[in-house]
């Protein structure tokens, strides 16, 4: 189990390491093995990767190889110490949003959310009346500065070196002063029996136990839960579900150190993009240091209003059909 | 001049009558509703209580607010008045040690009812972090509850002395309790010394600790970047509320207590009168923070601040805000102004407002400031915009508050709730030293 656990986190790391790939490679963990001519023949199919240096090359597929045994082995048990050389940020572009709300529910499928404690949640702003009204995606920000795991009396909740701010639910007391200190209200509490059906049990039967790093599966009753930047995702050389699933490419995933960030579609600097545009971050003022950060809502290629459609002011989750 | 005996007669606990029977069973009712309600509470889940993931907090923290404020009477009453020689404190110290040590045991227990895990209770000393206003709580409640225990207990000594020999011919095994627990009191001179040295100590640390509560407990809010808890004023003004909270509970506790035990030869027009203008300061002092803390903000409030302020002043929360603030604090400053508002009776139906609006003051600042979050309340069912208290969180509330008075009832059943030995030297009647001696 362990050494499952290495492998999935040693491939992991070679991925990230490697760059992000681009088109529909992203779901295999890559790496550009070693360059000994001698034992390879050149197919002359050529394959586009993003250099650590966040260079666009070109090789020949034959140099391509599913990544093994590379670089440092992780501890599986330093769940608390996160990625060493990662800082995960995301950047979700306000002018590409029309509220599709495909990454609210593809998020509360992947993480088994099925009350209505939806964990992403798209709001409706609107600063004052004359100014323009636009749709904006909330996760949690996994602050530099967590408000959340200052006050957390149990260190349940924590700050990972690689940014994410996670959540030990076996340790959790269940007193809910990080939803109280959370000014982005990202936080929800299990206030019953989490109904989340088969999720719970595995295939032999046994139960799953709860991992900081797949949160949700299973959520415990009395517990807070959160966004959690996919780090199962990630472990898999995957994007985060909301990236992935919105048909609009809002959201941007990657890594500060690597100045990249990616949306599955189009591979961008981060640093660039953020001049370009004039990313900012959610309540800067308060000093919490936010990972994700947001570009204005300008030159909108969507109308606000087609989002108004899928609007439920009331509702987060789809309810299952009752039979 | 009074004869020993009637003294002791008079002030030694006795058997409750009918009515006391009555009042002590329905408190015990109440317990045990609670009781079962949390019982449930336990194995469904907080899903029975009203809270949801706006109002993540609800009437279990502004009730452990109320016990800790009232529980400040030890602190302002006793020990303050003691260290500046207010000798009309006499025969209402004990009943003011009482209810501060009532409270602050309750205050503890509240606080764990709120805890999604309790069963996780330990985490809290295991996986202790410094940094967390719970974990100085955690620090702060156990260090009250062991000094308001000494408080109580130091000056009461004498007292258990008195009454083992009370009850050595009528109630043996109730004077042989007495006995164990006057730590073989002979009243003799090193014993004086030593126990006059360790009270004084005690008084002088009863103060800041009692201020440490106080102000930890506003912290708990203050160190949020929520709307109407981050501010600064926060510590100063929940010190001046508890003065106002614990002095009004003093009030109602005394008036009963000398209804019911007849002592209106012990504590007489005087000491309402004394208490009512105690209570006048605790208004004013707290009126003043409350000028910092709700009429200030109106000048400057950035728009968010806007919304809650005009929530409580003229919104969905006016009438709670209003009830609170008039029934609490002004109407009980403006009464104690008049020598007939501070005459028993008047006294015993303002310390009433004043607990009541000063429980409600504290649900008006824990609720609706958790439903004025930055972001707007979006993606829940409607009912998770509003909060007012399940059956089962009353239930369990009103549980808690009974359980206070029976902690309260049950000292007034065994231990004399007027000081006697100090009562006794006060009146010269010095056959107390011989009877203890002897």
């Amino acid at each position: 189990m362990e050494e499952q656990d290495n492998n999935a986190k040693n491939s992991r790391r070679n991925f990230l390491k490697k760059g992000i790939a681009l088109g529909g490679l992203s779901a295999t963990a890559i790496a550009i093995a070693s360059f000994q001519k001698d034992d390879i023949e050149e197919t002359g199919e050529k394959v586009k990767l993003l250099s650590p240096e966040g260079e666009l090359v070109e090789i020949d597929k034959a140099y391509v190889k599913p990544a093994k045994n590379l670089s440092l082995p992780i501890d599986s048990k330093k769940i608390r110490e996160g990625i060493p050389n990662r800082k995960f940020v995301m950047v979700i572009d306000l002018a590409k949003c029309k509220n599709a709300l495909k990454c609210v529910s593809v998020c509360n499928k992947h993480h088994f959310v099925t009350g209505d404690n939806a964990w992403l949640k798209v709001h409706k702003m609107q600063e004052s009346k004359d100014t323009a009204p636009y749709w904006m995606p909330r996760t949690c920000m996994h602050c530099d500065q967590p408000a959340c795991v200052t006050v957390c009396p149990v260190d349940a909740t924590f700050k990972r070196r690689d940014g994410l701010v996670l959540i030990d639910n076996e340790r959790c007391i269940g007193c809910r002063f990080c939803m109280a200190a959370c000014p982005y209200s990202t936080r929800v509490f299990n206030w019953s029996e989490p109904n989340q059906g088969e999720i719970t049990m595995n295939m032999d039967g046994t139960e799953h136990t709860s991992t900081p790093e797949f949160a949700g599966k299973p959520s415990l009753k009395g517990t807070v839960d959160k966004c959690d930047f996919c780090p199962h995702a990630i472990d898999k050389g995957e994007l985060p579900h909301c990236v992935t699933a919105c048909p609009n490419g809002v959201f941007y995933f990657g890594d500060k150190y690597e100045d990249t960030v990616t949306n599955g579609e189009e591979s961008v600097r981060l640093s660039k993009l953020l001049e370009d545009k004039a990313g900012y971050r959610l309540m800067e003022e308060l000093g919490t240091q936010p990972s994700v950060y947001y570009l204005p809502p300008t030159d909108r290629l969507v109308d606000f209003k087609d989002g108004l459609k899928n609007y439920t002011e009331f509702q987060s989750v789809e309810k299952p059909e009752q039979s | 001049m009074k004869n020993y005996d009637t003294l002791l007669k008079d002030l030694a606990p006795r058997k409750f009558g009918k009515r006391g029977t009555i009042w002590t069973i329905c408190l015990i009712v109440i317990i045990i509703a609670g009781i079962i309600a949390y019982i449930d509470q336990v194995i469904k889940g907080q899903v029975v209580t009203n809270m949801r993931d706006y109002a993540l907090w609800g009437i279990y923290i502004s009730n452990f607010v109320f016990f800790v404020a009232t529980s400040f009477v030890g602190s302002i009453f006793v020990a303050v008045l003691r260290l500046t020689n207010n000798e009309w404190r006499t025969p209402l110290v004990r009943i003011a040690e009482v209810i501060t040590l009532a409270c602050i045991v309750m205050a503890g227990m509240t606080i764990m009812i709120d805890m999604g895990r309790p069963d996780r209770l330990l985490n809290l000393f295991i996986h202790a972090r410094l940094q967390s206003p719970i974990t100085w709580d955690v620090i702060i409640i156990p260090t009250s509850i062991a000094l308001s225990f000494l408080l109580l207990y130091f000056p009461l000594i004498p007292d258990l002395a008195i009454l083992k020999n009370y009850y050595k011919d009528k109630k043996p095994k109730l004077s042989k309790w007495y006995g164990k627990l006057s730590l073989n009191w002979k009243g003799t001179k090193v014993q004086k010394v030593i126990q006059a040295k360790s009270i004084k100590i005690i008084a002088i640390m009863v103060i800041p600790v009692g201020i440490i509560l106080q102000t930890i407990d506003a912290w708990l809010f203050s160190t949020t970047f929520r709307i109407g808890w981050d501010s600064t004023n926060m510590g100063a003004y929940f010190v001046s509320g508890a003065f106002v909270a614990g002095v009004g509970a003093l009030i109602v506790v005394v008036y009963v207590i000398r209804r019911v035990r007849k002592l209106e030869n012990y504590i007489t027009d005087y000491h309402f009168n004394k208490l009512g203008k105690f209570l006048g300061l605790a208004c004013l002092t707290y009126f003043y923070f409350n000028i910092n803390e709700y009429l200030i903000p109106i000048f400057n409030a950035p728009v968010e601040e806007d919304i809650h302020l005009s929530a409580l002043i003229s919104g969905e929360y006016a009438m709670l805000f209003w009830f609170s603030q008039m029934v609490g604090l002004i109407l009980p400053m403006i009464f104690v102004l008049f020598k007939s508002g501070r005459k028993p009776l008047s006294m015993f139906i303002i310390g009433l407002m004043v607990v009541v609006g000063s429980w409600w003051k504290r649900y008006v600042i824990v609720t609706p400031t958790l439903l004025h979050p930055f972001l707007p309340i979006e993606g829940v069912p409607e009912s998770w915009h509003h909060y007012f208290p399940s059956m089962h969180e009353w239930l369990i509330t009103i549980a808690t508050l009974a359980m206070a008075l029976l902690i309260i009832t049950i000292m007034v059943r065994f231990i004399p709730m007027i000081p006697v030995q100090k009562t006794a030297e006060e009146l010269e009647l010095l056959e107390t030293n011989k009877k203890t001696e002897s």
